[in-house]
């Protein structure tokens, strides 16, 4: 029984390719703006770029008190990564996969550090964790442990921050990934966690290293919450930003150096994530 | 006890009746959606392949996901192997990963990340086993699919057909008690469809638990399952073997999906009324209400009104032409729509146009009439 051909015969493609654009004159009152604009983003890198003193560069960079600055600053956006996947991950699943009611208000109240001023998370991060803060007067008598001010504060100032750029990527990932895979596991027997280790998170894998990699930029670049709620100690809790920051009033040349220094790690990440963000064209 | 697949005359079990103690799968499907409902009494022994074919929108995939459990019966029940699975009357629930199934998807879901390999070492290591024990009844599966030097692969690496093969190892080498292929052939090319279903025939037929086919192509379904049953926006339309089934179609689709012509009428004896005033002269004799079915190559077009033999004739127009194998299919409407399959030269010497008067003749002997309320099946021609 072999179903009917249609004869009809399907019309041929004679419609101008629809990557080919108008070309011709562009307005003068559309590129004259645009210039201004690219302009205007970059001198100011090309300004810290002309100022940089070059030739004594490599001492600079060698100065104990930008190493130190740099390995914390490293080290805590590190450790704020993780701690933003091992919590964000689970948090952007949920999100993604679990029809709760509220979610829409969860999600909206995710990406509420996104917009805060940092200074402000750091004040509410004082407020809760603080030596008399609602949580952090119970960890000071129960554990002793005092978060304001440490290495830790720093960490938790920046994961603070940084969390919702993972939890929006990852959550991205998850909806965009195909569900079917994860029914199909279920039909071979997987429940919810084996499927959520062994089909969900590979399938979701570059997405939570996009995340992750924006996380640790935002975390790494973090000045307002940390500085306010982990205060601004050489090699304890002075990141640098915070380095920049201060040495903006005594040794300007120190503080282009370290902006040079950040500036170079954001065009690496910048690049890294270049075929999955800016697209290839 | 294995009933033999390969058997021709396997018993169609009555839908709804009590299932017999061999029946491994037992159920009675009823899934609301609003505005669709789905009501499907469905069982299959041991070893049986059953096809179920319909329309788009008939609820093929409803039932799919229904006996698999990714959707909830809305009432009925659903056992298999013995183990009530799901039955909301007595608040009986058991997910997806709990149930002795194997399912081959569409487009397969092999996962993109794994091995051929580890895809079908995938069931066998949540069925406990470890890892190098699940590894060697995959490898073991991907020899008798044939693609036992394809283990490494990764399924971006695969061609359509073996995608299709691992798939069917990977639901295979749980076990499982009853496999679900849904539209198992559609994503594969015509001349990949032609040998991977002979293989997927050979692989059912060595399946000793049920397999239930869902698919809209009667040929997968002709040539892979024992028995048919047709649904139509959530009913079932007609249920039998093969043979009964094209040979007394008892719908419009299934008339279509076998290509004849299909009409009910009121018979007394040789004639049959059809529509008022419309009657077919038949061999066969017959009395009450009949279907009468026909095919569209026993449909001669004529310019003008034929005479002598044929019993049959009356005027119609040329609704629309299509190309049928080497032949033309010639669609009519009139005071009955048929279709007719001619050679490409009577088209040439008819000069068909849309729109065009023709005379249609079909020979009484070429008729055949059978009673309309048989079998007890709730049909009816839309």
């Amino acid at each position: 029984m072999p179903q009917p051909d249609k004869v009809a015969v399907a019309p041929a493609r004679s419609a101008p390719s629809p990557r080919s654009r108008r070309t011709g004159q562009v307005p003068v009152a559309l590129l004259l703006p645009a210039a201004i604009g690219l302009l205007f983003l970059l001198l100011p890198l090309a300004g810290l770029l002309i100022r940089t003193p070059w030739s004594t560069l490599p001492q600079r960079l060698t100065e104990p008190g930008v190493l130190t600055a740099l390995r914390l600053s490293v080290q805590a956006a590190t450790l704020a990564t993780l701690l933003c996947l091992v919590l964000g991950v689970p948090l952007a699943w949920l999100l993604a996969r679990v029809d709760f009611p509220g979610r829409r208000l969860v999600r909206a109240l995710v990406t509420v550090p996104l917009v805060l001023p940092p200074v402000v998370g750091g004040v509410a991060l004082l407020l809760v964790f603080g030596r008399r803060g609602i949580l952090g007067g119970w960890l000071d008598s129960t554990f002793g442990v005092t978060l304001p001010f440490t290495t830790a504060g720093v960490v938790l100032a920046e994961a603070f921050v940084a969390m919702p750029f993972l939890v929006i990527a990852v959550e991205g990932a998850l909806r965009g990934a195909d569900v079917r895979y994860e029914e199909a596991a279920a039909t071979l027997g997987a429940g919810r966690w084996t499927t959520f280790t062994h089909v969900t998170l590979p399938l979701v894998a570059p997405g939570i290293a996009a995340g992750a990699v924006l996380c640790w930029a935002r975390a790494l670049g973090e000045f307002g919450a940390t500085i306010t709620f982990a205060g601004n100690f050489p090699g304890r809790t002075q990141t640098m930003p915070l380095a920049v920051y201060l040495a903006l009033e005594t040794d300007l040349e120190a503080a282009i150096v370290l902006s040079l220094v950040l500036l170079t790690v954001s065009v690496v990440i910048l690049a890294s994530l270049r075929d999955r963000w800016l697209g290839s064209s | 006890m294995t009933a033999d697949p390969n058997s021709p005359d396997v018993e169609p079990i009555p839908p709804g009746a009590p299932s017999p103690g061999r029946a491994v799968l037992d159920a009675h499907l009823v899934v609301d959606r609003g505005t669709f409902r789905l009501d499907l009494p469905l069982t299959i022994r041991p070893g049986e392949v059953v096809a179920l074919l319909g329309p788009n929108g008939a609820g093929k995939t409803t039932a799919l996901r229904a006996l698999a459990g990714l959707l909830p019966l809305t009432d009925g029940h659903l056992s298999l192997a013995g183990r009530h699975l799901d039955h909301p009357g007595r608040r009986i629930w058991t997910p997806t990963e709990q149930r002795p199934i194997g399912v081959v998807f569409q487009d397969y879901l092999l996962f993109p990340h794994l091995t051929a390999l580890d895809n079908v070492a995938f069931g066998p290591r949540r069925q406990g086993l470890d890892r190098q024990r699940a590894r060697q009844r995959a490898a073991d599966w991907l020899v008798r699919v044939g693609l036992a030097d394809h283990a490494r692969r990764k399924p971006r690496q695969l061609s359509g057909g073996q995608a299709q093969r691992v798939a069917l190892a990977r639901a295979l080498a749980v076990d499982p008690a009853l496999l679900l292929l849904d539209e198992p052939l559609a994503a594969l090319d015509a001349r990949t469809r032609l040998d991977t279903r002979a293989r997927l025939q050979h692989h059912l037929a060595g399946h000793a638990g049920a397999t239930l086919l869902v698919t809209h192509d009667p040929i997968d379904a002709v040539v892979l399952a024992d028995r048919l049953v047709i649904i139509e926006h959530g009913q079932v339309v007609q249920e039998g073997d093969v043979a009964t089934v094209t040979a007394q179609p008892r719908t419009d689709y299934v008339a279509r999906l076998v290509g004849l012509n299909l009409y009910r009428g009121h018979a007394d004896g040789h004639l049959v009324l059809i529509t008022d005033g419309f009657t077919l002269v038949t061999n066969d004799r017959q009395h009450g209400d009949v279907f009468v079915a026909f095919a569209p190559s026993a449909v001669a077009l004529h310019p003008h009104r034929p005479e002598g033999s044929p019993r049959n004739t009356w005027p119609a127009t040329v609704a629309g032409v299509q190309r049928h194998g080497d032949n033309l299919r010639v669609q009519l409407d009139g005071r009955v729509t048929v279709a007719a399959d001619i050679t490409p030269a009577a088209a040439a010497h008819l000069r068909l146009t849309p729109g065009q008067t023709l005379w249609v003749a079909v020979k009484a002997a070429e008729t055949r009439v059978y009673p309309a309320a048989a079998a007890a099946t709730n049909a009816g021609v839309g």
